[in-house]
């Protein structure tokens, strides 16, 4: 019982520390951006697609597709879709914002796997 | 040990019933998903991958939620050897779920999301399942009455009821401006939630998976024991604390990782052991009289060992750089729903619907046929899954990288298998059900 409470405890503090001190602090407000995020899940790019490599499987990741492609190949995927990737009934407005968004999440960090070095502990950075 | 008369049945009979069709449909829906993957814009206009995805996902993890629920309410009784404290909230928990999940399964149709990742549905629908669970709490708590000197079991459904509310509602705090606005901050609270949240329902599971194991080999000393409690707590550990292997990648604090790293996947291994040290005890006769039930068991104890080989190793981060992102993450999942929640939900599933059924009743055959069909075929949709991971795992690790669709060309051939392989499993399973069904009939008429 001691032991139960004990974890509990813990983990709730845990909960509340990380709830109170979010990872990242200092970030630019980015109105779009935080509309692209709504307009990405109202149509559920993430069933496809991953972002830092979560997600589905069956498109590619796209956390860095902003440095990586143009605004206009990004646009022209939305419009058209491909083979497997539907036409979306989109708006102009809601592609920029989406093209908003992934501007800052390929800001927060990148998710190519090749960036980490492997430690002997088994780490990594 | 007392039978359960069938007035009490009547309160587990209907979810373990349910979840049984949740499970069909969900399959059915996972092969439709994996089609699409061999056959490009199958069905783009009407049902398309990101609707035919959650529905397969939700199917599926509500097969697990409400067998597990169904099977804490008939072993509850069983155990306390009493009544339900309320009948009636035990049945509105019932109908509030089973209205939310068709109301969810519909609303992927009409293009209606959560669009979050994993588990997604639109967050309306969140409410009346939290107040479902409110009431299958209280009823819980209610039937136990003092929680002094309580078998292991006990603790466990009561630690996976309380956790699964506390990690649903915080899933849900992206519903927050604060919580949602910076990418890693909410992904990093989300994967805390889904972490504990996958945890917290195998909590219920493998206590129900205790207690029928001692119902069924008569022993009753391991559930008090100071052994049992200490594996309990250290899958309560991994519970509250490992979650972050699913963020290795993600620049979010590394102290989280490491904790993780450092925490990581004991619990399989604690269920692993638990039933091989049942598996002695288990006398030949109650072995034959219980077969179907005791073989999933057996089976799911096989599937803890190789999911338990391939989660530590991705547990890794210096693995999991390779195995993320990729189809090993799904070989992973589907293999530990499949081969360890889903045998286990079909063992106790035969122990709710057709207690002591005859051996030599209905089609023994079938149900032997369709439990090695499931493992086989389990065995090659694991293993062409992993290959298309260690595929795709050294494209994503290559300097000059081809296009992602000649990659996923090369991966066709083993989606093909993965396909083919689903559809032998589904078989499997229905072949499996059915006899579950016939026994059933044959137990109620009796
Ligand atoms: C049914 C699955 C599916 C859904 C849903 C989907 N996509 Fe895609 N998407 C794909 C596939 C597959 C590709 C890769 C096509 C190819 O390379 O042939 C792709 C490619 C892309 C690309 C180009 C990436 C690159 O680097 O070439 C972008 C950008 C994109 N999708 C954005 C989105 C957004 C935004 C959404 C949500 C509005 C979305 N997708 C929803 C399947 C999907
Ligand atoms: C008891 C049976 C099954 C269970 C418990 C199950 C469970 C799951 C789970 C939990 C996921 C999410 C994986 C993740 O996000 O990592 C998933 C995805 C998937 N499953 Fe299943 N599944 C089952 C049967 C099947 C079958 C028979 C098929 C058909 C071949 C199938 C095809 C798929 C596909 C295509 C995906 C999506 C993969 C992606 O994201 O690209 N599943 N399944």
């Amino acid at each position: 019982m001691i032991v139960l409470l004990l974890l509990l405890f813990c983990y709730l503090l845990y909960s509340l520390i990380l709830y109170s001190e979010l990872p990242v602090k200092l970030y630019s407000k980015n109105k779009e951006g935080e509309i692209g995020k709504l307009v990405w899940q109202k149509y559920n790019c993430n069933s496809c697609h991953q972002l830092y490599g979560l997600g589905g499987y069956l498109g590619p990741d796209l956390t860095n597709v902003y440095s990586s492609r143009s605004k206009e190949y990004i646009k022209s995927f939305l419009m058209n879709g491909t083979a497997t990737m539907p036409k979306f009934n989109i708006n102009e407005y809601e592609i920029n914002s989406l093209i908003q968004y992934f501007r800052s999440i390929d800001n927060s960090g990148k998710s190519d796997p090749r960036i980490f070095r492997i430690k002997t502990d088994g780490t990594i950075e | 040990m007392v039978q359960l008369n069938n007035t009490n049945k009547s309160i587990s009979r209907p979810f373990t019933i349910t979840s049984i069709l949740l499970l069909i449909v969900g399959m059915l829906f996972g092969i439709m998903g994996s089609l699409q993957y061999i056959i490009p814009g199958l069905l783009k206009e009407q049902l398309s991958f990101e609707k035919i995805r959650p529905m397969h996902v939700s199917s599926i993890i509500f097969w697990i939620i409400i067998g597990s629920v169904g099977s804490v309410f008939n072993y509850l009784q069983l155990h306390t050897q009493k009544k339900l404290y309320s009948r009636m909230l035990a049945k509105a928990t019932f109908f509030i779920f089973s209205i939310s999940i068709i109301v969810i399964l519909f609303s992927y149709c009409f293009g209606i999301f959560g669009g979050r990742e994993y588990w997604e549905f639109n967050p309306i629908i969140a409410l009346p399942i939290f107040i479902g669970w409110i009431l299958f709490m209280i009823n819980f708590i209610k039937s136990i009455g003092s929680f002094r000197n309580q078998p292991v079991y006990v603790w466990m459904w009561l630690t996976g009821i309380f956790f699964f509310l506390f990690t649903f509602l915080e899933s849900y705090l992206w519903l927050f401006p604060y919580f949602r606005n910076n990418i890693v901050n909410d992904m990093t609270i989300q994967w805390k939630s889904y972490g504990s949240m996958v945890g917290s329902w195998n909590m219920l599971l493998y206590g129900s998976s205790i207690f029928l194991m001692e119902k069924i080999s008569d022993e009753k000393k391991y559930s008090s024991s100071p052994i049992a409690f200490a594996l309990y707590f250290i899958g309560l550990f991994n519970l509250m604390f490992n979650w972050g292997h699913h963020i290795y990648t993600l620049p979010t604090y590394p102290f989280i990782k490491n904790i993780s790293y450092l925490v990581s996947m004991t619990e399989l291994l604690i269920l692993g052991r638990i039933i091989f040290l049942w598996k002695s005890t288990l006398t030949k006769n109650l072995k034959h009289l219980n077969s179907i039930t005791y073989r999933f068991i057996l089976a799911a104890d096989v599937w803890i060992f190789s999911t338990l080989l391939l989660a530590i190793a991705m547990s890794i981060p210096a693995i999991n750089i390779y195995t993320h992102g990729t189809h090993i993450t799904v070989a992973h999942t589907m293999g530990a729903t499949i081969g360890i929640n889903s045998f286990l939900l079909l063992a106790i599933s035969f122990d709710i619907l057709a207690t002591h059924h005859n051996n030599d009743i209905g089609n023994k055959k079938y149900v032997n046929l369709g439990f090695w069909m499931t493992n086989i075929s389990l065995f090659i949709f694991w293993i062409s899954l992993i290959i298309a991971g260690i595929i795709k795992s050294k494209w994503q690790m290559t300097l000059n990288k081809e296009p992602f669709s000649t990659m996923m060309l090369q991966l066709k051939p083993f989606f093909i298998v993965f396909c083919i392989s689903g559809m032998a499993l589904f078989t499997g399973f229905i072949l499996v059900i059915s006899s579950l069904i016939k026994y059933h009939i044959f137990y109620k008429r009796k």
